[in-house]
């Protein structure tokens, strides 16, 4: 188990105040200039070799993104981080706990990063239901500045930079990183085409670059402890710790911070209570938030988790939030819940996903009840092939994929469900 | 469309809302949020400065609040936006209101790790209170939305009321937090487990547990 010294979140669950002065003696906002100094490529460098990959689910490396910002940023076109703080995968709450418990790391994190990237400011987009976390956020953000951390001459390295606190108000596909910009920029959030990618026309045209609260908040310590620590956590190409979210039915749900690559068992076990009802009892985990397919109990049970470990088993880590489903569960109609938040969250811009996830969602409804005919299954595999890859974000992809593992794995229990509704017809002559 | 909300914008409502106009504190708010952006990019205030107008308008009528067409019309004016470029972030963005709520606008989050964790109790404690999907009761304090993942699944079930979030919940203890609401009592928010924290495990940490009684600094152990 990872030692407590080598949690980067140690207030991750509020014990201890959020404010500035108690974050200070954590050890955040420690001699911040002196790890400005080290200079804007050798931080990039430094995060490069930490092998940090994305936090936000598609686990692009941190410091390979910085270094295609511009070098050289012209006056009339000034580069921006914006913080994707909109966390709204289902399965996903460890940002929240980061804003709502640490949000000196983050801030401090947006400020390195930013310099690192040769940023002129940082907004952290933060999802609207987090209202009181927005609070807090806003609070924080305010207590930096005061405290000269901030603004011109921001933690007195001669870089002048602000970090601004923007609130969605519900929207799922705002997470997206084009959606976000567009609703930065006040419209609606409607991802746009790639290219041009945010680094050479994101918000307001300049070059941008979104990152996860979770990728920024760790890179002060990333930095203060070396790249080499934080190499030193997990297998090769899935560096560093990760907070990990188990929900469903775990005997004690919780947030907390990992080692890359655990395995799975050891995960529940150490901190979760293990398994309602016992590891017999474990039916299916949906290893990475909502979108990713689900796992069947006796190929996730020693699976590592990280990147590389869970995409071999046909799924991935996404955010790292484990929903964990024992044998008591309907699991048509938990993924047909799925479903209907794709549903919900489609923002209607693509035909395929806008009218799809719909259709997806009535035939998985008929499923659920067995009110539909054997040939249905593969009509609709057929179309969440269709939906994915057709779509300008992967709201597509990711409303395809869990029923795609549902009918991988759980397909004889779709068909009893036809067969006892006596709903098969025979087969046309 | 079935579902898609009906926007009022009858002679009432334009009588009732014609005239909307900031408070003299959140005519500083606005002016505040709009200096967050770029000069000549105020639009990108449209977002926060509608929740500001949709607060007021609570503020104005012990409720939620809600949009009426005519406060979308200030906003608009006030950021030099055409009036269909804000409606449609008013119609895109599931929390603004399109239409009036109750005193206290009850959302249950019933995606599937809420659903997991007996969400399906958590609505049936309000329905139990005479509460309808999408529906405010006729006394005019609750309404009842059934809401996507709200971000705190290892606290589910949850709900989220005006802004506060109640977690962990059951059927007995959303009953509880309905009562008090009515009562004119605040009940406690966060989660409903006495033996958690925040997002802990049940029972006390497993891992920082020096940080429990203490800001612990453990800088020293590296």
């Amino acid at each position: 188990m990872l030692a407590d010294k080598d949690r980067i979140f140690t207030n991750l669950y509020g014990y201890q105040p959020w404010n500035l002065k108690s974050a200070q003696a954590r050890g955040d906002w420690d001699k911040t200039k002196d790890l400005m100094t080290r200079g804007q490529d050798a931080i990039i460098e430094e995060i490069k070799a930490s092998g940090l990959r994305g936090r936000g689910g598609a686990g692009f490396p941190t410091g390979l993104k910085w270094s295609f910002m511009p070098k050289e940023p012209r006056a009339d076109r000034p580069s921006f981080l914006v913080i994707n703080a909109d966390e709204s995968e289902p399965g996903s709450c460890k940002d929240r706990e980061i804003i709502r418990h640490d949000p000196h790391k983050l801030i401090e994190g947006a400020l390195i990063a930013g310099y690192a990237m040769r940023a002129r400011a940082a907004y952290i987009y933060i999802r609207g239901e987090f209202i009181r976390e927005a609070e807090t956020l806003f609070a924080a953000v305010q207590e930096a500045y005061d405290a000269g951390l901030l603004g011109k001459n921001a933690a007195k390295s001669g870089y002048d930079f602000d970090v601004f606190v923007h609130r969605g108000a519900g929207a799922y596909i705002c997470g997206e990183e084009t959606a976000m910009i567009e609703s930065l920029e006040g419209k609606k959030g409607q991802p746009r085409l790639k290219p041009p990618f945010p680094a050479g026309a994101g918000l307001y045209g300049c070059p941008t670059t979104v990152n996860n609260v979770e990728s920024i908040a760790v890179v002060p310590t990333i930095l203060r402890r070396g790249a080499a620590w934080f190499s030193s956590f997990g297998r090769e190409n899935n560096k560093g710790t990760k907070l990990f979210q188990i929900s469903g039915h775990v005997e004690r749900p919780c947030v907390v911070e990992e080692e890359m690559g655990i395995p799975f068992r050891d995960l529940i076990e150490k901190h979760c209570g293990g398994i309602r009802g016992g590891w017999d009892n474990l039916l299916a985990v949906i290893p990475g938030g909502s979108s990713v397919p689900l796992v069947p109990a006796a190929q996730i049970m020693d699976a590592p988790m990280d990147f590389d470990g869970l995409k071999e088993l046909g799924s991935g880590l996404g955010t790292a939030a484990a929903i964990v489903m024992d044998k008591s569960t309907d699991v048509v109609q938990a993924i047909s819940r799925i479903s209907y938040f794709y549903k919900h969250e489609s923002c209607g811009q693509c035909t395929p996903c806008r009218e799809g996830t719909g259709w997806m969602w009535r035939v998985m409804e008929r499923l659920r009840t067995g009110d539909a005919d054997i040939s249905e299954i593969d009509t609709l595999f057929d179309v969440t092939k269709q939906v994915e890859g057709h779509t300008i974000c992967a709201l597509g992809d990711a409303a395809a994929w869990p029923i795609q593992g549902l009918i991988r794995h759980f397909r004889p229990e779709l068909e009893r469900r036809i067969r006892e509704n006596g709903g098969v017809m025979e087969a046309a002559e | 469309m079935a579902d898609a909300p009906q926007i009022p914008d009858e002679a009432e409502v334009r009588a009732r809302w014609g005239a909307f106009a900031w408070t003299k504190e959140n005519a500083e708010k606005a002016k505040a949020v709009i200096a967050r952006y770029p000069a000549g990019r105020q639009r990108s205030a449209v977002m926060p400065l509608l929740d500001l107008a949709q607060r007021q308008v609570g503020a104005e009528t012990q409720t939620q609040g809600w949009l009426p067409v005519p406060v979308i019309e200030y906003v608009a004016a006030e950021l030099d936006m055409p009036f269909m470029r804000a409606y449609e972030v008013a119609t895109f963005y599931t929390m603004y209101n399109l239409a009036p709520v109750g005193r206290y606008h009850v959302q249950v989050c019933g995606t599937t790790p809420c659903l997991l964790r007996g969400s399906d109790d958590v609505m049936a404690a309000c329905k139990n209170r005479g509460m309808t999907k999408g529906k405010t009761t006729p006394d005019g304090l609750f309404t009842l939305t059934e809401v996507e993942c709200m971000g705190t699944c290892t606290n589910a079930p949850m709900v989220q009321i005006n802004d506060d979030n109640y977690e962990d919940l059951d059927y007995d203890s959303m009953t509880r937090i309905l009562e008090d609401l009515a009562a004119g009592k605040q009940p406690k928010t966060g989660t409903q487990n006495a033996q958690r924290h925040t997002s802990d495990p049940e029972g006390g940490p497993t891992t920082l547990k020096d940080m429990v009684k203490a800001n612990h600094d453990y800088r020293k152990d590296w």
